[in-house]
């Protein structure tokens, strides 16, 4: 292990183990949206703020060998990004990925095209990725072929094996991909990425263009491979149920950032994070006596190319924390940033003064300070003045939150050990940690 | 549930006629779906919901062709063929005509929401004016009134500042919006009967949950029936008032929701609940349904199932299992129905089991 690496884990706080195969730091990887073909033409105009979309931000994680290390987040929260950043398939704008203690980030491209025959890659959709024209077998043997591996009959020979490994036939070597079915497929994929005796295979949605039925045969061989060649597997996916089966550690993603790192158990069974509780809580259980309520969070995802400042999820938190200046108690707070949320996105029908304070102020005493900047919006809105009434709202409430001032991910702590949590809300139970 | 059905389908059956042969796509289906009812149709890829669903409007194109069954909508016949002289389907006499079903169901009685939201909307016309076109065709508002009508059903399926959104184009809208534009299409004629085939899959489970809410809401507030043509026990779960599971053509279930789940009838729906991972409790393994499903062009013989079922045996190889009826445990008047010769006396405990990918499993698991 280099002193390189031991250094940064001391420098970022982080639990580094000098034993983990794969540790990212403080990685991010921004596009700028002006880098398209026809940037000359709007390059000077980059002053006035270029538009760099922040596919991910700052983000760090460590993975264990023989690990199942699950990265899960809605689409557009930059997980793939993330992950084809990681295999240095797009150079990080800033951060380190090391592997094996070595920092991927500083090798050349010769001795990271012979690294990379430990680190494969399998994606989501079975159909195009897989050349029609060849055979199974020489699919299987590409990698090899590519990184010098054993003589043609030796190949032969490992494909082979392989395809049984992975559930299919030895036989099938000589077959194209179009004979098989899409979890067939998905197989053939991981017999390709196993060609080359990997250490981290990182899977990309392996499972989520099959069917239930199917993807439990793609998971239970993934199982398989895993406890059989030792593998350590980076999985990527959208869907909590399939991470809560197959993975041990699990971060959630959202916008570019990781709010909540965690093993599994403690994940699922104890999430922290507001948007890690809203996430479980969309999602419908098959079963009927399930008893869940669910607890549907409201809004959308923001863009990553402006995401909103301090906390990324204050747009449609539910425990927004309220400012030190916001003299009402806690139900006063929840009817004004409700209130607040219904002025931004224009969704109140009777502007009527007295029917907006009915619909969100029934039974709530307001406190003094903030009543006087609520009735003064409430004007506006029955005026229809929108922009103004939000401008007021956002100004005397919203951007005096903390949530709004700064940044939580990964500021702080919990009591559990490895149990990551980016929110404000956990500076109130546990010590914060700046980095 | 004495009412008349809304809709009622009897042994429809929708073949595509390729090179390669006869596609059996919906092979003899039959459901009904009540008023204010959400009625779930549910399968894997390849079961023929999809084409199911597009039966019941008559959207089937060459070389694709309803060629037998019967589907009523009320008093109308929007499909109804009988054997003719020759034995070729010959349409009845009170059957529409297409520009009948175009004019007087599609859109007005019955609407229809795809999966993919991108896809159904124009991408170089407004969103409002495609709206309002289609409220101007489908009912009878007209101009400026259509247009406030289109404002209204934005409004009301969650679209913020509407009257302002009216005049943005689809690409300005996400996926989630993009979906609430098609519901506030389909709802704005108010139909009786939405059928919405997979209009979550393509969605993020926030996003998902919230539409599911808007229907829920939706449906109180209209009384709207739904049929709702998914993948995801989740979601039938969640939403389906009472469920119809197909496999290869035919549905091989039939039974009130929780039914479904608690007292499953049918291998094939067991096995699919079986093989699915839950989100709020950690699971020790999931079972896959063993074997790929079989063509379409030539399905197994008997039961269709009886290639991948561990319960499999000669029997089922050479009888079609009948339906079978059961009275349902949590709704008496909801009954029950499986197509599984377990539950008929036509040889099956008598019968020797067959060998199949899944029983070999399931006997190489048993201790010997």
């Amino acid at each position: 292990m280099s002193t390189d690496a031991d250094l940064t884990g001391e420098r970022t706080g982080t639990h580094s183990t000098d034993d983990a195969l794969l540790r990212v730091e403080n990685l991010s990887k921004h596009f700028d949206t002006g880098s398209g073909m026809l940037s000359g033409l709007t390059a000077r105009f980059r002053d006035e703020g270029p538009s760099v979309v922040r596919a991910v931000d700052d983000v760090s994680f460590e993975i264990a060998p023989g690990q199942t290390f699950g990265l899960v987040g809605e689409s557009g929260c930059g997980k793939s990004t993330l992950a084809r950043t990681i295999l240095q398939l797009l150079r990080p704008t800033e951060g380190d990925v090391y592997f094996k203690g070595q920092n991927l980030a500083e090798l050349g491209s010769d001795e990271l095209r012979s690294l990379r025959q430990e680190m494969q890659i399998v994606f989501q959709d079975p159909q195009s990725s897989l050349n029609p024209r060849m055979k199974v077998g020489k699919i299987i043997e590409e990698p090899m072929e590519a990184h010098g591996m054993l003589d043609e009959d030796g190949r032969e020979e490992k494909a082979r094996t392989l395809l049984e490994k992975v559930g299919l036939d030895r036989s099938h070597y000589r077959r194209y991909p179009h004979e098989f079915s899409g979890g067939q497929r998905q197989r053939i994929n991981l017999a390709r990425a196993l060609s080359v005796d990997p250490d981290l295979v990182v899977c990309d949605e392996p499972t989520s263009a099959l069917d239930v039925s199917v993807q439990a045969q793609v998971l239970n061989v993934m199982e398989d491979l895993q406890e059989e060649f030792g593998l350590t597997y980076l999985f990527i996916s959208h869907d909590l149920s399939v991470i809560r089966y197959i993975c041990d550690r699990v971060a959630v993603m959202y916008v570019g950032q990781i709010v909540e790192l965690a093993d599994k158990q403690a994940l699922f069974e104890r999430p922290q994070h507001p948007y890690t509780q809203a996430l479980l809580g969309a999602i419908p259980v098959p079963d009927t006596r399930s008893g869940e309520v669910r607890n549907i969070v409201e809004g959308e995802v923001p863009s990553p190319s402006d995401p909103p400042s301090g906390c990324r999820f204050r747009t449609r938190c539910p425990a927004v924390i309220p400012p030190d200046s916001f003299d009402g108690d806690d139900e006063t707070w929840e009817a004004t940033l409700a209130y607040l949320r219904a002025v931004k996105r224009r969704k109140i029908v009777d502007t009527e003064p007295d029917a907006v304070r009915d619909t969100f102020f029934d039974d709530v005493s307001v406190g003094s300070n903030a009543e006087i900047t609520i009735d003064e919006s409430i004007e506006h809105v029955a005026a229809e003045e929108w922009e103004e009434a939000a401008a007021l709202l956002v100004e005397a409430f919203e951007s005096q939150s903390i949530c709004a001032r700064e940044d939580p991910v990964r500021l702080y702590r919990t009591g559990e050990n490895d149990h990551y949590v980016g929110c404000h809300l956990q500076a109130a139970d546990s010590r914060p940690e700046r980095r | 549930m004495t009412d008349d059905p809304l809709l009622s389908v009897r042994d429809l059956k929708t073949h595509f006629f390729t090179d390669a042969g006869v596609v059996q796509a919906v092979d003899g289906i039959s459901f009904d779906v009540h008023e204010g009812e959400i009625v779930g149709l549910v399968g894997e890829s390849g079961a023929g919901k999809s084409v199911a669903s597009k039966s019941l409007l008559r959207l089937i194109h060459a070389p694709g062709e309803i060629v037998a069954g019967e589907i009523k909508y009320r008093d109308e016949t929007i499909f109804a063929v009988e054997e003719g002289p020759d034995g070729e389907p010959v349409p009845r006499e009170e059957m529409l005509s297409n520009e009948a079903v175009r004019r007087r169901i599609r859109g007005n009685e019955i609407a229809m929401i795809f999966q993919d939201p991108s896809e159904s909307l124009n991408p170089v016309l407004t969103i409002g004016s495609q709206l309002k076109e289609f409220i101007e065709l489908n009912t009878d508002y007209g101009g400026k009134a259509a247009r406030e009508r289109a404002i209204e059903m934005l409004h009301e399926v969650g679209i913020p500042d509407p009257a302002d959104r009216y005049s943005d184009y689809p690409h300005q809208f996400s996926g989630g919006m993009r979906q609430r534009v098609l519901i506030a299409m389909a709802l704005a004629c108010e139909p009786n009967l939405i059928i919405a085939d997979e209009p979550t899959t393509a969605l993020d489970v926030t996003i998902e949950g919230q539409i599911i809410d808007l229907v829920k809401e939706l449906q109180a507030e209209y009384g709207t029936s739904f049929l709702w043509v998914t993948h995801d026990m989740g979601v039938v779960a969640e939403i389906c008032d009472r469920v119809n599971v197909m496999y290869l053509g035919q549905i091989v279930e039939h039974a009130e929701a929780d039914d479904l789940f608690y007292e499953t009838k049918h291998p094939y729906t067991e096995a699919l609940l079986s093989s699915i991972p839950r989100p709020d409790q950690t699971t020790d393994s999931v079972e896959p349904i063993k074997g790929n499903v079989p063509s379409a062009v030539s399905p197994p013989s008997g039961c269709r199932f009886h290639t991948r079922c561990p319960d499999a045996r000669e029997a089922c190889v050479e009888v079609l299992p009948p339906i079978e009826r059961f009275q349902g445990t949590n709704d008496p008047a909801v009954e029950q129905r499986a197509s599984c010769l377990k539950h008929s006396d036509l040889g099956y405990w008598n019968s020797p089991p067959i060998s199949n990918e899944a029983r070999d499993a399931s006997m190489a698991e048993e201790p010997q």
